[in-house]
């Protein structure tokens, strides 16, 4: 076993050896332009395009035509929502969305707003989950696009994404998800699951950096964007620039690779994080879980260590990399939006952990990382004058607390 | 972030942490600081005379934060409370070498002293 352990692959992943390999002609031998139509340089980087699109497709339940390559979620994101605003602006301007979304998305809420854009923002239940009733309450005259992620990036949740589809096309409201977190690690199928745009991120699926799509529905109904990248027209007009091949390679054996491996990655990486909740649970007493049990990324857990602040705790387990939902890691000093929209106590927010475990991880690292969690939560306790007080029975609420800091 | 020496060393073997007993007329207890905003430092003295003879801490807080208190009660043991009450949080930044964004954990260091050193004095006045 190497030190350090990754144990953030929400974060990011490494590169799979086999999409590497599946990548690397494209950047030497086969260097081709996949816009060049007149040699047989562009015709193979257009046909592993094309096979990339299939992959892709194939996973998320697609058709090759509806994929549009894009740089990655941030991207897409701002292409689905500015896009679609633009387009359908005389039809009606009003936005639905939740506050646990990733900041690509509440920014570009933001943004869209300030141009008059009316932007509802769902409170998730204290799981993390929006409701389709809550949405349904929310909809309006003038909605036009609603957009919920389908996995959440800090805490797993996953949400009701086939039912507020439903909702969507019933409504004749465009339905768009953030699929970055969840494609590739559950089952997606924007076909069952009514969805009319997803973005999806390669690095996030053992995939390079710097490459990612967006799926664009073309039938039922048939989704129009206003580019938000003009150039030469490439991807149907949708985003103009010369295609990464290399990337989009990468991209599309990443995506084939999850595919094939679904259901066996599902059921370990679950497996390997109800072991390392297990074992924590068994010997730290408090530990609080942050989101779905039942509705959860199956590589995802979210803790909290209560009377012991994460940044502390993240000295004590310096080789284990992981995130912490404390805001003292940053120069801001407000803990994780994402747990503030699930009404987690700020206190608990700040002694939480996201643990990612994901395709290289081992259950020797898992049971490692375990080991140190525990020691280091049991050091800071010892030291921590929160856990003394509440073992002698004191409500932390009730202190009249002296800060202002 | 890259954690100074200093804080390095009082994070992973802090001194004087522990309780006194904050029952006793010549013990002084401050608890400064907040759950939800990150840190809460209870600093502990035990006088005899006007000079601090012991000092013991517990914090829930960053690296910083306990770097800060526990070389907080190191500085305070022996001196008297007039001199104990002069310490600055800036002589804090300095020797753990804190960056910006950690000044607020010397900050509640300071004031762990202060409310530690009133609150013995608020004792010894009622008894």
């Amino acid at each position: 076993m190497n030190l350090p352990i990754y144990l953030d692959y929400q974060a990011t992943t490494p590169v799979d050896p086999r999409v590497l390999e599946a990548m690397m002609p494209f950047f030497t031998n086969a260097f081709g332009n996949a816009a060049s139509r007149n040699h047989s340089f562009g015709w193979s980087a257009e046909g592993a395009v094309q096979q990339a699109r299939e992959d892709i497709a194939s996973l998320i339940g697609a058709s090759p035509k509806e994929i549009v390559f894009t740089s990655g979620s941030t991207e897409g994101i701002n292409l689905a929502i500015k896009g679609v605003a633009e387009m359908y602006a005389s039809k009606g301007k009003h936005i639905i969305t939740s506050q646990a979304e990733h900041k690509a998305v509440l920014d570009t809420c933001k943004h869209l707003e300030k141009l008059g854009h009316p932007v509802t923002y769902l409170v998730p239940d204290s799981t993390g989950r929006i409701s389709v009733e809550a949405v349904a309450e929310a909809m309006r005259e003038d909605t036009v696009l609603v957009t919920v992620m389908w996995a959440n990036n800090e805490v797993g949740t996953l949400n009701p994404i086939r039912e507020i589809g439903a909702l969507c096309h019933e409504k004749g409201v465009l339905f768009f998800t953030d699929g970055t977190q969840a494609c590739g690690k559950v089952p997606v199928d924007v076909e069952a699951d009514n969805v009319d745009l997803m973005c999806l991120s390669a690095h996030k699926i053992y995939g390079p950096k710097g490459v990612g799509c967006l799926y664009v529905r073309r039938r039922k109904p048939r989704v129009r964007l206003v580019a938000q990248i003009d150039g030469g027209g490439h991807e149907r007009g949708m985003r103009s620039g010369t295609l990464n091949v290399p990337g989009i390679v990468g991209l599309g054996k990443a995506c084939a690779i999850c595919r094939d491996e679904l259901d066996e990655s599902m059921q370990r990486l679950g497996s390997l994080r109800d072991h390392l909740e297990a074992r924590i649970t068994s010997e730290l007493d408090f530990v609080h879980l942050n989101g779905n049990k039942e509705h959860r990324l199956p590589g995802n857990s979210n803790l909290s260590f209560p009377y012991v602040e994460g940044e502390s705790l993240l000295m004590g387990i310096s080789d284990i990399a992981v995130s912490s939902g404390s805001a003292c890691t940053s120069a801001s000093l407000e803990p994780s939006h994402v747990l503030r929209s699930m009404q987690v106590g700020d206190d608990l927010a700040h002694s939480s952990i996201r643990f990612g475990i994901g395709r290289f991880t081992t259950k020797e690292e898992v049971d490692y990382a375990a080991d140190k969690v525990i020691e280091a939560v049991r050091r800071l306790r010892a030291m921590s004058p929160l856990y003394e007080m509440a073992q002698e029975g004191i409500d932390l609420a009730s202190v009249n607390w002296q800060a202002e800091h | 972030m890259a954690y100074s020496d200093k804080v390095l060393d009082h994070y992973s073997n802090p001194r004087n942490v522990g309780s006194l007993d904050k029952g006793s007329k010549d013990v002084g207890t401050g608890v400064v600081g907040a759950p939800e905003c990150g840190d809460v430092m209870k600093l502990q003295i035990q006088v005899e005379g006007d000079r601090i003879v012991d000092a013991k801490f517990k914090t829930f807080g960053c690296g910083s934060a306990i770097a800060s208190s526990s070389l907080a009660t190191e500085w305070i043991k022996g001196k008297t409370l007039d001199e104990a009450e002069k310490i600055k949080n800036t002589e804090i930044v300095e020797e753990l070498s804190l960056p910006p964004v950690k000044i607020h954990c010397s900050v509640l260091a300071e004031d762990a002293i202060k409310a530690a050193i009133s609150d013995f004095k608020n004792k010894k006045a009622s008894a």
